[in-house]
């Protein structure tokens, strides 16, 4: 079973105590702190941001399901914007270089994290693939995830924006089934749009209302990578966002995913949740 | 599935503030987490054990408590109840809503002991 949640370890009930617990006992105290349990990550993420700022290129973190189509909707782009942008990708699975091959067989920098058991990548592990991936003169950094619609939410890498994608044999209920991801998204991208015509049971619609459901108030995109109407608004979307960034880094400012853990700032305000 | 991952990010938080106040040993934990932060409260129990041993929290009690989600609608103000996959306002169904808690993943407290203080 999986080594990152323990779960092969059985129940904590069955398990012999490590070790005695000392036996003089001292004084106590309770220590409020009221901080981020990931803050340490979030700390190496807004350092990756610095650096993807100091350069003015766009982080762009992909989302979905294993097999959603994250690395052919890259092949497809890189091949669409025929050297308008440069483009370079780091890419997450828990073994092979195969995705990253496909993606230097396009003729762009890519590098592999490569995580062995761990579903998500984190900051820390984006950190280190930079530091091999040259980030001058480039305008986009797409950071391909692990496929995976529950880890990779919760960890901030110092993108500026989050993309998910919900391919259309997935079901148009998937944002209903995996909210956090999906609410996580400033662009949710409907894709394998081509096979609507054979999965009838899928309707964009209920994808649309599963999404507002969920409190989704990003852009919606419906898109196949053989081209088409949806194709092209994902490449404005990406050159508004790469305009955008270029302004922002001009003034000196950046920018965050859409989804900020407000609850995380009522805690330390003071104010009661319940 | 990466509540293992989570757990030793918590026991760097909780030994940085045990360092901090001279703590011999960790007493107890506690932490809030949401719905909306992505991890299992259930799950976070389990891996703990795992990530705390060898550390100065290896003997601590760790409580988790669940925050339910709350949503403050942009139409009509109310601040209700929600679910996480269907957070629209509990008083007019609108779904244009923020949350305002249920989405966190925070340490709370950490109960410590110290030396016992000397015999005069």
């Amino acid at each position: 079973m999986c080594r990152d949640c323990g779960c092969s370890l059985g129940p904590a009930a069955t398990r012999a105590p490590l070790a005695a617990a000392p036996s003089t006992p001292g004084r106590t105290d309770t220590i409020e702190v009221i901080t981020a349990i990931l803050g340490e990550n979030d700390r190496v993420a807004a350092h990756n941001r610095e650096h993807f700022d100091a350069e003015g290129v766009l982080a762009l973190n992909l989302m979905s399901s294993p097999g959603a189509g994250k690395t052919s909707l890259l092949e497809a782009t890189i091949r669409a914007l025929d050297g308008r942008l440069k483009v370079a990708v780091i890419e997450g699975d828990l073994a092979t270089e195969n995705d990253a091959d496909r993606i230097r067989a396009c003729g762009v920098p890519a590098v592999q994290i490569t995580t062995g058991n761990a579903c998500h990548l984190d900051a820390q592990m984006v950190h280190d693939a930079v530091h091999d991936l040259p980030l001058a003169g480039l305008d986009v950094l797409f950071i391909e995830n692990v496929g995976n619609l529950v880890c990779p939410a919760s960890f901030d890498l110092g993108q500026h924006r989050n993309v998910t994608l919900l391919s259309v044999p997935e079901g148009d209920d998937k944002p209903a089934k995996y909210p956090v991801m999906f609410r996580a998204a400033d662009l949710s991208l409907i894709t394998k749009t081509d096979l609507l015509a054979y999965i009838t049971e899928f309707k964009v619609e209920r994808a649309h209302a599963a999404l507002r459901q969920i409190g989704f108030g990003g852009e919606t995109i419906e898109l196949s990578n053989r081209g088409g109407e949806g194709f092209a608004a994902w490449l404005g979307w990406l050159e508004r966002e790469v305009a955008a960034q270029r302004e922002r880094t001009a003034r000196g400012a950046t920018a965050r995913p859409a989804i900020q853990p407000e609850g995380a700032a009522v805690h330390a305000a003071g104010r009661p949740t319940r | 599935m990466h509540e293992l991952s989570v757990c030793q990010a918590l026991i760097g938080q909780v030994e940085k503030v045990a360092r901090e106040n001279d703590a011999r040993r960790v007493v107890a934990i506690v932490i809030a987490v949401g719905p909306l932060s992505g991890v299992e409260a259930g799950l976070l129990e389990h891996a703990y054990p795992v990530a705390a041993a060898g550390t100065l929290a290896e003997h601590a009690t760790l409580t988790v408590e669940t925050v339910p989600v709350r949503v403050r609608c942009r139409s009509c103000g109310a601040e209700t109840g929600a679910q996480a996959n269907r957070l629209v306002c509990g008083d007019c169904s609108d779904w244009q809503v923020d949350v305002i808690a249920g989405d966190e993943m925070l340490l709370m407290k950490v109960e410590i002991e110290t030396a016992p203080a000397a015999v005069h």
